[in-house]
C-alpha cells in the first residue's frame, strides 16, 4: 500500500465516493420512475387506468348521495368525480372529520382489474389554513375549476 | 410598545451583523487588521439583541397583545398558557426569528468560548456566520415580520392549529433549531479556513465540539418529531418520509458522515477537502430543508401560511449561500493539500465507506423529496412515498451497518483483519440466529426480516471496542461512541419489529363489548364528555387486559377545538417493557356502534430509546473532548505560571 502516493490515493478515493454517488443517483432515479404514486383524476382512471395494484392518488369530489357504510361500521363507500367521470372508492378506516359529501378529497390506494378504487388513507380538507398540497386547488367546490387548475 | 422594541432590537442585531462582517472582512486585510478586536464583541452583543427581539415576541404572545398581527393569526386569549409561550414559534415568522435568535447566540457563543483556531482563521469565520445571518435577518425584516401591528385589532385572534397544541410544541422546535442552527458554525469554520487555507487536525478539533453539540441536537430533535407525530397524528406511524421530515434527515446524514470525517482530520489529518465539504453540505441542507418547508411548495401542520415571496425569497439566499460556498470550495480546494494515507483495511476506509453510504443516502432522499417538486413543474402530479423511500435506503444502510460492527475495531492508517477475528464471532454468530429465527417470525417480509438480522449482531459488535480495557479506564468519547453504536442497533430493531410484527384491529362495537388485537383484549367500557380550557371532547374508557391478566385503563378522546373549530383524535397508550397498545376513537356509526381503531406495537417504543441513547452518545463525546480541552487549558496557564515563577 505504501507504494501508492498520497495523490493517488486522494484520486482513487475521490473515484470511489464519485461512482458511488452515481450509482446511487441511477439508482434513485430508477426507482422514481417506478414508486412515485401519480395523481390521477376520474377522468384520467377512465381514460387509462393505472395497473391495478399499483400506489396511486385519487383525488375529485365526493359525488352527493354517494356514500354508503358497510355492516361493520368501518368500511365505506363512495364516488369520486371530477364532473366527467366517477370512480367507486372503498375505504376502511376512521375518515377524516371533515370528509363530506360535495367536498374535496383526495385518496392514496390503487384501483383492482374491475376499475374499483381501494383506499387505504383519505386527505380531507382541514381547515382555511391547513390544506393537504392537492386540496388547496380545490377550495373552489368546482370540479371543472378543479381539473382545469390541476392539469 | 414592547413590540416595537423587539423589532428595533432585531434591526440593531441587524446592523451589527453587518458590522461585525465588514470588520471580520476587513480585519483580513494587512491595512485593517486592527478591525479584528471588535468582531468577538460585536458577534456576542448581536447574539444577545436577536435573543431580546425573541423575548419581547414571546412577551406579546403571553400577553395576547391583539394589535400585533401576528398574534392575531396564531394565538386566542383562552389558550393555556404553555401554547401562548410556544405559539410564539409555532408560526412562519416566529420559527424564523428563533431561527435567527439561535444562529446569533450560537455565533456569540463562538466568538467568545474558541481559541483554538488561528486567529485569521477565526475572524473569518465570525465574519462568514455574520454574512449567512445578514440574509436571514433581511428574509425577516423584510419579508416576515414577526411584529407587525394591525391598524384595527380585532376582539380574538384566531387560534393555534390544534395539532400543534401539545407539549411536544414546547420541546421539538427549539430542541431541532438548536440542531439545524448549529450546524451554520460548522459552515462558517469551513468557509474561514477555506478563506485562510489553514486545514489542519487542530481545525478539525476545534470543529468538532460544535458539530457533536448541533449532532445531538438534531438528533434529539429529529427523535422527539418522530414520537409526537406518531401519538398525536393517531395514524400510528412514526415515520412518514413526508418532505419536512426529510428536511431534518437530510441535514442529520450530512452531520453524520461530518462528525465520522472531522474525526479522521483530527486524528490523523486525512480526509481534508471532504471535511471541509461536508461542514459546506451539513448547514447548506438545513437552507434547503427550510425553503421546502417555508416555500410553500407543500403544505403540511409544519408549512404556515403560504406566501410565494417569501419561497422566492430563501431561493435567492440559498442560491448566494450554498453556490458561494461551493464556489469557494471549487476554487481553493486545489489549494488544500493532500492529507496521509492508509492502507484499505483500516479505521479511516471503514470511516470512508461510512461517509460514502450516508451520502449516498442524503442524495437518495434528496432526490425522493424533489421529484414530485420537479414533476409537478413539468405539469405531473406525483407523491413519492415508502415503496421508494425504504427499499432505497436499506440498499446503503445493510452495508453501512455490516461495516459499522467492524470499523470501530480497526486501528489507524493501517490492520489486518486476523487481529480482530475474535472480536468478530460472537456478532457473526448472532447474525446468523438472528437472520434464522426472523424469518421464521416473519416470513417474507424481507426489510424487516434484514432488521432484526442486523440489529443483535450489532449491539453485540458495538460493545465490542470495550473488551479487554479496564472498564474504569475507557474514555468519555468511547463510551460516548459505543453508546451512540448501540442505540443504532436499539432503534433499527424498533423500527424492524414494528413493521413486522404490529398486529392492527378496525372494529365497531357498542359499550361493553371486546376486541381482540394481538395479545390483547380491549373492552370498550363507556363514552363519556370531557372538557379542556379550549376544548370539549368525546372520551372512551377503554378496558385492557394482557393475555388475560389485569385491566389497565386508556382514555383516547375525539377533542373538539373552538378556535379554530377543528377536531382532532388524541390517541391513548399502553406501554410495555415489550411494546405499546396504541388506541384511537372513532365515530359513531348510525346503530350507535363506536369505531375503535388498536394497534399492538411490539417493542416499537425501542425506536425512540434508540434515538435518546444515539444523542447520549454524542453528549458524553462533547463532555469528554470538552473537559480534555479544558485540562489541556489548564495545564498550559500552569506551565505559564512555572515559567514566570523561575523568571522571576
Amino acid at each position: 500500500m505504501s507504494a501508492i502516493k498520497a495523490k493517488h490515493q486522494r484520486l482513487i478515493l475521490v473515484l470511489i465516493a464519485l461512482a458511488a454517488l452515481i450509482a446511487a443517483g441511477l439508482l434513485a432515479a430508477w426507482a422514481l420512475r417506478n414508486q412515485a404514486s401519480y395523481f390521477y383524476l376520474p377522468a384520467d382512471i377512465a381514460a387509462k387506468p393505472p395497473e391495478p395494484g399499483r400506489a396511486v392518488r385519487l383525488g375529485g369530489m365526493v359525488e352527493k348521495g354517494s356514500i354508503g357504510k358497510g355492516p361493520d361500521g368501518v368500511t365505506i363507500f363512495f364516488a369520486v368525480s371530477d364532473g366527467k367521470a366517477r370512480v367507486p372508492v372503498t375505504f376502511r378506516g376512521i375518515v377524516p372529520d371533515l370528509f363530506k359529501e360535495g367536498s374535496g378529497v383526495v385518496a392514496d390506494g390503487s384501483v383492482d382489474a374491475n376499475g374499483n378504487f381501494f383506499a387505504t388513507n383519505l386527505l380531507a380538507k382541514h381547515d382555511e389554513k391547513y390544506v393537504p398540497r392537492e386540496m388547496k386547488d380545490m377550495s373552489e367546490a368546482q370540479a371543472r375549476q378543479m381539473v382545469r387548475q390541476t392539469r | 410598545m414592547i413590540a416595537e422594541f423587539g423589532l428595533a432590537a432585531l434591526w440593531l442585531a441587524a446592523a451589527l451583523a453587518a458590522l461585525q462582517l465588514f470588520a471580520g472582512a476587513l480585519s483580513l486585510t494587512q491595512r485593517g487588521e486592527g478591525f479584528g478586536v471588535i468582531v468577538r464583541p460585536v458577534a456576542a452583543v448581536q447574539g444577545l439583541l436577536a435573543l431580546t427581539a425573541l423575548i419581547a415576541l414571546i412577551v406579546v404572545f403571553m400577553r395576547t397583545d391583539l394589535s400585533v398581527k401576528l398574534v392575531v393569526e396564531n394565538s386566542h386569549s383562552a389558550k393555556p398558557m404553555l401554547y401562548k409561550i410556544a405559539g410564539a414559534w409555532g408560526n412562519h415568522e416566529g420559527s424564523m426569528l428563533l431561527w435567527v435568535t439561535i444562529m446569533g447566540l450560537a455565533g456569540g457563543f463562538v466568538a467568545l468560548v474558541e481559541r483554538r483556531l488561528p486567529e485569521r482563521t477565526m475572524l473569518a469565520t465570525l465574519a462568514g456566520q455574520a454574512f449567512v445571518s445578514l440574509g436571514f435577518y433581511a428574509f425577516l425584516l423584510l419579508a416576515s415580520n414577526p411584529f407587525a401591528r394591525l391598524a384595527e385589532p380585532p376582539a380574538e385572534g384566531n387560534g393555534l392549529n390544534p395539532l400543534l397544541q401539545d407539549p411536544g410544541l414546547v420541546f421539538h422546535p427549539p430542541t431541532l433549531y438548536v440542531g439545524y442552527v448549529g450546524l451554520s458554525i460548522a459552515f462558517s469554520f469551513a468557509i474561514g479556513a477555506l478563506i485562510t487555507r489553514e486545514v489542519s487536525p487542530a481545525f478539525a478539533r476545534a470543529m468538532r465540539p460544535w458539530v457533536l453539540g448541533a449532532w445531538t441536537f438534531l438528533t434529539l430533535g429529529i427523535t422527539a418529531g418522530s414520537f409526537w407525530a406518531y401519538y398525536e397524528l393517531g395514524w400510528g406511524g412514526w415515520w412518514f418520509w413526508d418532505p419536512v421530515e426529510n428536511a431534518s434527515l437530510m441535514p442529520w446524514l450530512a452531520a453524520t458522515a461530518l462528525l465520522h470525517s472531522a474525526g479522521v482530520l483530527a486524528a490523523r489529518n486525512a480526509l481534508r477537502a471532504w471535511t471541509i465539504m461536508l461542514g459546506v453540505i451539513a448547514f447548506s441542507m438545513s437552507m434547503v430543508g427550510t425553503f421546502i418547508v417555508r416555500s410553500g411548495l407543500l403544505t403540511s401542520v409544519h408549512a404556515f401560511a403560504v406566501d410565494p415571496r417569501r419561497g422566492a425569497f430563501i431561493l435567492v439566499l440559498l442560491a448566494i449561500y450554498i453556490g458561494g460556498a461551493l464556489l469557494l470550495f471549487a476554487l481553493r480546494a486545489a489549494s488544500v493539500t493532500e492529507g496521509e494515507r492508509f492502507a484499505v483495511t483500516s479505521r479511516e476506509s471503514a470511516l470512508v465507506f461510512n461517509n460514502v453510504m450516508l451520502t449516498s443516502i442524503l442524495g437518495i432522499v434528496l432526490m425522493g423529496t424533489l421529484y414530485p417538486l420537479v414533476t409537478e413543474a413539468m405539469g405531473e402530479k406525483v407523491s413519492v412515498g415508502p415503496p421508494y423511500f425504504n427499499p432505497m435506503a436499506a440498499v446503503f444502510v445493510v452495508p453501512m451497518v455490516l461495516v459499522l460492527m467492524v470499523g470501530p475495531l480497526l486501528r489507524w492508517r493501517a490492520d489486518n483483519l486476523a487481529r480482530v477475528r475474535m472480536s468478530l464471532v460472537v456478532p457473526a454468530a448472532s447474525l446468523v440466529i438472528a437472520a434464522m429465527v426472523a424469518a421464521v417470525l416473519a416470513p417474507g417480509k424481507v426489510l424487516p426480516i434484514i432488521g432484526l438480522a442486523l440489529a443483535p449482531p450489532l449491539a453485540i459488535a458495538a460493545l465490542m471496542p470495550l473488551r479487554g480495557r479496564e472498564i474504569r479506564r475507557v474514555k468519555l468519547p468511547t463510551w460516548g461512541m459505543v453508546i451512540a453504536h448501540f442505540g443504532v442497533a436499539v432503534a433499527l430493531f424498533g423500527m424492524a419489529s414494528d413493521s413486522a410484527f404490529t398486529s392492527e384491529k378496525l372494529v365497531a362495537v357498542h359499550t361493553g363489548e371486546a376486541a381482540a388485537v394481538g395479545p390483547w383484549r380491549v373492552t370498550l367500557a363507556s363514552i363519556e364528555p370531557a372538557a379542556g380550557p379550549n376544548w370539549t371532547a368525546i372520551e372512551a374508557d377503554l378496558q385492557a387486559s394482557y393475555n388475560g391478566g389485569a385491566a389497565h385503563g386508556l382514555h383516547p378522546q375525539s377533542r373538539s377545538f373552538w378556535t379554530p373549530p377543528q377536531q382532532t383524535n388524541e390517541s391513548a397508550l399502553l406501554t410495555r417493557w415489550n411494546g405499546q397498545l396504541y388506541t384511537v376513537l372513532g365515530d359513531q356509526t348510525a346503530d350507535g356502534r363506536w369505531q375503535l381503531r388498536l394497534w399492538w406495537k411490539p417493542f416499537v417504543p425501542m425506536i425512540w430509546f434508540g434515538g435518546i441513547l444515539i444523542a447520549f452518545g454524542g453528549m458524553l463525546s462533547l463532555l469528554g473532548r470538552v473537559a480534555s480541552d479544558l485540562r489541556r487549558i489548564v495545564a498550559r496557564g500552569k506551565i505559564a505560571d512555572r515559567r514566570e515563577g523561575a523568571a522571576r
